[in-house]
């Protein structure tokens, strides 16, 4: 299918090696019209899905350039393949499926929505993620976490399968982040606490660990335990870690 | 005891008081400089002795297509070296002294030659550059960088004739009676203080563009670091150069009608648009804000002459006298109503050109193409990189 | 530990004049003030005195005066006072000292070395009050040229969007939280009044404030604090801040206590936790990632809003700003070691970072050599004091200029460097709901139009002075200055000659 055929509510669009913003423009004009739009033969067009309200859908092909999912305002995204970096960047609510694995920075202060990465990610991944009232985002990582996942984390859920790289979580002053994996006691940052979960904890891990497995079981050819038994809660053990820091 | 070398034009600015003037003739028919020399003549006390000049259009019929470049030397040394250069990048097909004739009042005029060259065909083609710009960075270069040389006109059958004294004396001195030409402009001068040397006299012309202009403007500086973006260096620190430069860029590269060009250097005021319909303001605003800093200020009155024909404009707030009469074919310009009587008693419609409106005449078979013509600008060739590329860091060449 | 500090400040009071009205003790949030039980006098604890002068200018009978702390230091031109002090306070708390406002210290003031041109006989000044003086600028970016069908007047070149201010100045970025709502709105109400712009800062758009976000330049931070669609599309212009001057190379950090409902609100994070604005924007390690923020904004807002970028003076700020035009900035916002700040940590606030007057000079020069200057647009901030200030950063190259301290210092503020405490007592720097209230908003916003007004009639006066009747006549004109007291390197780098050259 090409540009302005739809099929009841979807719609297709190719978007080959043409330059952002005559794809986001095609993009745009086939969402004014279809509420599910495929991206085929994506390379590397930056923003596809930038500030996508809720109702809408992508479902991309290729390989989606950066900042995917950039303001992301209730729509959903699925890549049928690797993203690359800064996915989800300042994100605000909705949905991003990774068949596959991500770049760096993804989650840039997002406050609301979940992001699901069947493999691996980046380095700084869920940087500066913040909640507020009822806006908790999730990022939820199948595979290895580059470093500094986590930075300044400020709110929201961080879910890791694998394992994370060096400076874990550095200023983390809110939100959390579940491990499969135990810390080393001595690798548990300075002004974190690393405990096992609870019950409340294994209620929500079993929620994104459910949605996880909903979207990638297929892909894995078996579900991943999604009881949340044996993970690791990391929190901060202050939402004021700088408050001696200074003096005026 | 030691004489102090006066400080030239160029090395520091010299504001200006003027008298200017024009002749046309709309049907491309040719008359002497009798007329513009009585008529500039008439406005002698606008002036101070210390600049003159005329510029002149349709005196090189057998030479049309071939530019003329007016060239003033002050030393053997200095012919040599810009007709060596000259030889480089231009194929000259005559080269000659301008005729001159001895005016008392004409101390140590500089050696005056004309040559009719066309640019050498290989080495236009390699430079990337169209014709005109070809030309002009190659006047650039002799104006900036050959000492004692000084390029006075460099368009095509057209020329300037300027130096230092009253203008009536500077048009005995050419000769100017025995050209003929379609139109005219004049130029008396009161600098307020000598410039020193030739060059700096004015009309002030580049291509096939003179400007003669009276009044000193306040934006000089604004108009002068934009211009000087693309290319256009003031050598001479003048405001003649620079509303010459802006010309060229608006009109030659940019493709705008003169008349938009001068309109977009009077731009209305922000009170005019605020009343103008929402299409036409849109219009006015986009060519203020792209054009913001070729907006000229201050009191200002200008002919421009071109191979199209003259136009004349006042500053916004018509800080400056300039009267416009017609006759026939014929269009008079002047600072001073009775200038243009003196040449012309019977003058009809004599009126002065209001603030920050162009007047525009036009040969009749230029009038005829436009009116043809698309109205949409015609931008030049796309102009090349300014900045030289080389391979190696220019301090490691030069070492 | 014994505390070494010594007060700063000396609060004198006049015995005879003083009434015993306790309306300093009600001034003052510091509690420097008190009423002696025992005697029914007031006394004052001088150690707590930040020297906002709030009390002395409600004193109904002028008797008080703050005064500096008497005391000498040793004789020492290098271990002053003021040095040991600091030591002693690091001494004390192993700290980070922090300050607030603008770089305090004696560095050159390069405006006050710039002097002004007037016309005389060759050509005429213009009197502002009875002729024409355009002051409208216009910002965005502009294509070098323009096609356009002369017959027609119609634009075929698709014009960037741009932004009109009516007064060659803007108020520059104070974030809710650092500042009060009500300063917020003092400034969103005097910006609709004038025609021009407040800048949200990177603490969100309150909802009361929706109603100027005409007037609003909403600004995103590393912390990307309440950064959404709605957001973005409501303000006329978005402001990506990669720094400040005041705080070059470092990020932000409003404490917690200033984290109330409303700031929580707005920023959309949790009451009464820390709000850390990173260092770096991270996803800007370099100046393709500029880029790559640049034209998100750009897509998320269908291309109607400049996007301005704004960066603190550093040494090598020709070349970025450059960088910047190039990754799409369509106003360039360069802001120099004086502006001011509601915290930073003192050392950076006093060492980092350089001049604005010799920044913009360099930036707008650097952009002309590139032949790049004209198709964008280019904003200076970092201590405009006067009128004269911003004919001087227009002369030097700027479009516009913004003003924070200055119209702060018109609502009240006494520049006592102490916004960090929380404790404003003019109700500016400050959520606590007691102190806030005493800054009325439509009162407060009356001053700092009358600031305004005044300095444009100034501005126009100038300029008429110098045959300039259009602001676009002025921007770069650097025949317009002449330089007094300033060595040849300097006169370079500002590109302006010197008096009676």
């Amino acid at each position: 299918m090409t540009d302005g055929q739809t099929e009841g509510a979807q719609a297709s669009v190719s978007l080959g090696t043409s330059h952002f913003r005559e794809a986001n423009e095609r993009v745009r004009a086939a969402l004014a019209t279809a509420d599910v739009v495929e991206l085929r033969d994506v390379f590397a067009q930056r923003y596809l899905g930038c500030a996508l309200p809720a109702g809408k859908r992508l479902e991309i092909r290729g390989v989606p350039g950066n900042d995917m999912a950039c303001y992301l305002d209730g729509g959903s995204i699925e890549v049928f393949g690797n993203a690359q970096d800064q996915i989800g960047n300042t994100m605000n609510g909705g949905s991003v499926v990774i068949h596959g694995r991500c770049g760096d920075a993804a989650g840039y202060a997002m406050r609301g929505g979940r992001i699901f990465v069947r493999d691996g990610c980046g380095w700084r991944v869920g940087i500066h993620m913040k909640q507020f009232e009822d806006r908790c985002p999730a990022i939820v990582i199948g595979g290895d976490a580059g470093s500094f996942l986590g930075e300044y984390l400020a709110g929201g859920v961080i879910v890791l399968m694998g394992s994370p790289g060096e400076y874990l979580a550095t200023g983390m002053h809110g939100g959390v982040i579940y491990l499969r994996e135990p810390l080393d006691p001595d690798a548990v940052p300075e002004g974190l606490v690393l405990e096992p979960v609870d019950a409340d904890d294994r209620t929500v891990l079993a929620d994104l660990l459910g949605e996880y497995n909903d979207h990638f079981a297929a892909d894995l050819g078996a579900p991943v335990d999604a009881t949340g038994e044996g993970y690791w809660r990391l929190r901060p053990a202050s939402s004021r870690p700088y408050a001696a820091l200074y003096a005026s | 005891m030691h004489t102090r070398e006066s400080l030239r034009e160029g090395a520091v600015r010299i504001p200006s008081g003027c008298a200017i003037a024009g002749i046309m003739d709309r049907t491309g028919a040719r008359h002497d400089g009798g007329d513009i020399l009585r008529s500039i003549a008439l406005m002698h006390d606008r002036g101070n002795g210390l600049g003159g000049g005329f510029a002149a259009y349709g005196i090189y019929p057998e030479y049309k297509d071939l530019y003329a470049f007016h060239v003033m030397y002050e030393s053997q040394e200095s012919r040599i070296e810009t007709e060596a250069y000259l030889d480089t990048y231009f194929m000259c097909e005559k080269q000659e002294r301008i005729p001159t004739e001895p005016v008392a009042a004409i101390k140590n005029p500089p050696d005056i030659w004309r040559y009719f060259a066309a640019p050498h065909p290989m080495r236009l083609n390699m430079s990337g550059l169209d014709e005109s710009e070809y030309t002009m960075q190659h006047v650039f270069h002799i104006n900036g960088k050959i000492d004692g040389a000084f390029v006075a006109s460099s368009g095509k059958n057209m020329g300037a004739f300027k130096g230092v004294g009253y203008p009536e004396d500077i048009g005995e001195f050419y000769r100017i009676r025995d050209y003929d030409a379609w139109a005219w402009t004049a130029h008396g001068r009161f600098p307020t203080n000598t410039p020193g040397w030739w060059g700096g006299a004015h009309p002030f012309t580049l291509l096939n563009w003179s400007v003669v202009h009276n009044g000193e403007i306040s934006s000089y500086d604004a108009n002068r670091r934009y211009v000087e973006q693309f290319g256009y260096d003031c050598e001479l620190q003048t405001d003649t150069e620079v509303i010459a430069y802006l010309f060229d860029l608006l009109a030659r590269r940019h493709g705008f009608s003169q008349e938009t060009a001068a309109h977009i250097m009077t731009a209305s005021s922000w009170d005019e648009i605020d009343r103008m319909d929402p299409e036409r303001a849109a219009y006015e605003t986009a060519l203020r804000i792209a054009y913001s800093s070729a907006l000229v200020n201050g009191p200002f009155s200008v002919i421009l002459g071109s191979d199209e024909g003259l136009l004349a404009i006042n500053d916004r707030l018509k800080l400056r006298a300039l009267m416009v009469g017609e006759k026939g074919p014929m269009t008079y310009l002047a600072s001073e109503q009775a200038a243009i009587e003196v040449v012309c008693p019977d003058a009809e419609n004599i009126r002065s050109i209001e603030g920050g409106v162009p007047f525009v005449v036009q040969l009749d078979e230029v009038a005829e193409r436009k009116r043809r013509e698309s109205a949409e600008n015609r931008p030049a060739r796309e102009k090349p990189c300014r900045h030289e590329v080389g391979v190696m860091p220019r301090k490691r060449k030069e070492a | 530990m014994v505390d070494y500090l010594l007060p700063r400040y000396k609060v004198l009071r006049d015995r005879d004049e003083c009434t015993a009205c306790g309306a300093c003790v009600r001034a003052c949030a510091n509690g420097v003030h008190a009423i002696d039980e025992a005697t029914g006098r007031l006394v004052a604890d001088h150690a707590a005195c930040v020297n906002c002068q709030r009390c002395v200018v409600m004193c109904p009978t002028a008797a008080l005066a703050i005064t500096r702390w008497p005391q000498v230091g040793a004789g020492s031109d290098n271990w002053t006072l003021e040095v040991m002090q600091d030591i002693a306070k690091q001494a004390q708390t192993g700290a980070v000292l922090l300050s607030s406002m603008g770089n305090p210290r004696d560095y050159p003031i390069y405006w006050d070395h710039l002097l002004l041109n007037a016309s005389q006989v060759t050509n005429p000044s213009i009197d502002p009050l009875r002729e024409p003086m355009e002051t409208r600028v216009f910002l965005g970016s502009r294509p070098g040229m323009l096609k356009v069908n002369e017959r027609e007047h119609a634009v075929l070149t698709p014009m960037p969007p741009q932004i009109r201010l009516d007064v060659p100045l803007m108020f520059s970025a104070m974030s809710f939280g650092s500042v009060s709502l009500n300063t917020q709105m003092a400034l969103a109400l005097a910006a609709k009044e004038l025609g021009t712009y407040f800048n949200t800062g990177e603490g969100g758009l309150h909802r009361d404030l929706e109603p100027y976000a005409d007037h609003a330049i909403v600004q995103v931070a590393s912390g990307r604090f309440g950064v959404d669609p709605h957001y973005l599309n409501a303000g006329a212009a978005i402001e990506i801040k990669i720094g400040q001057g005041a705080k070059p190379g470092i990020g932000g950090h409003l404490p917690g206590e200033k984290i109330n409902d409303e700031v929580s609100r707005t920023r959309m994070i949790p009451r009464g936790t820390d709000a850390i604005s990173p260092a770096p924007h991270h996803d800007i390690y370099s100046i393709e990632d500029l880029r790559q923020l640049v034209f998100s904004l750009k897509e998320a807002t269908l291309y109607r809003k400049p996007v301005a970028v704004k960066i603190a003076a550093v040494h090598n700020v020709a070349a970025i700003a450059s960088g910047m035009a190039r990754a799409g900035a369509d106003i360039i916002v360069v802001d120099g070691f004086r502006g001011g700040t509601g915290a930073a940590p003192k050392r950076i606030r006093d060492n980092v970072g350089i001049p604005i007057e010799l920044a913009l000079a360099a930036v707008d020069q650097r952009l002309r050599d590139e032949g790049i200057r004209s198709t964008v647009s280019l904003v200076a901030s970092g201590s405009i004091r006067s009128s004269a200030d911003v004919v001087r950063a227009i002369a030097l190259g700027a479009d516009a200029v913004s003003i924070a301290s200055a119209a702060l210092i018109a609502l009240g503020c006494h520049q006592c460097q102490d916004c960090s405490s929380g404790r404003c007592n003019w109700g500016i720097a400050t959520q606590n709901p007691d102190l806030t209230k005493r800054l009325h908003p439509e009162a407060a916003a009356e001053r700092v139009v009358n600031l305004v007004r005044g300095w444009t009639r100034e501005v126009e006066e100038m300029m008429g002075g110098m045959g300039i009747n259009a602001i676009d006549s002025l921007r770069g004109n650097r025949l317009m200055l002449r330089g007094i007291g300033l060595n040849d390197k300097e006169l370079e780098i500002l590109g302006v000659k010197y008096a009676g050259e």
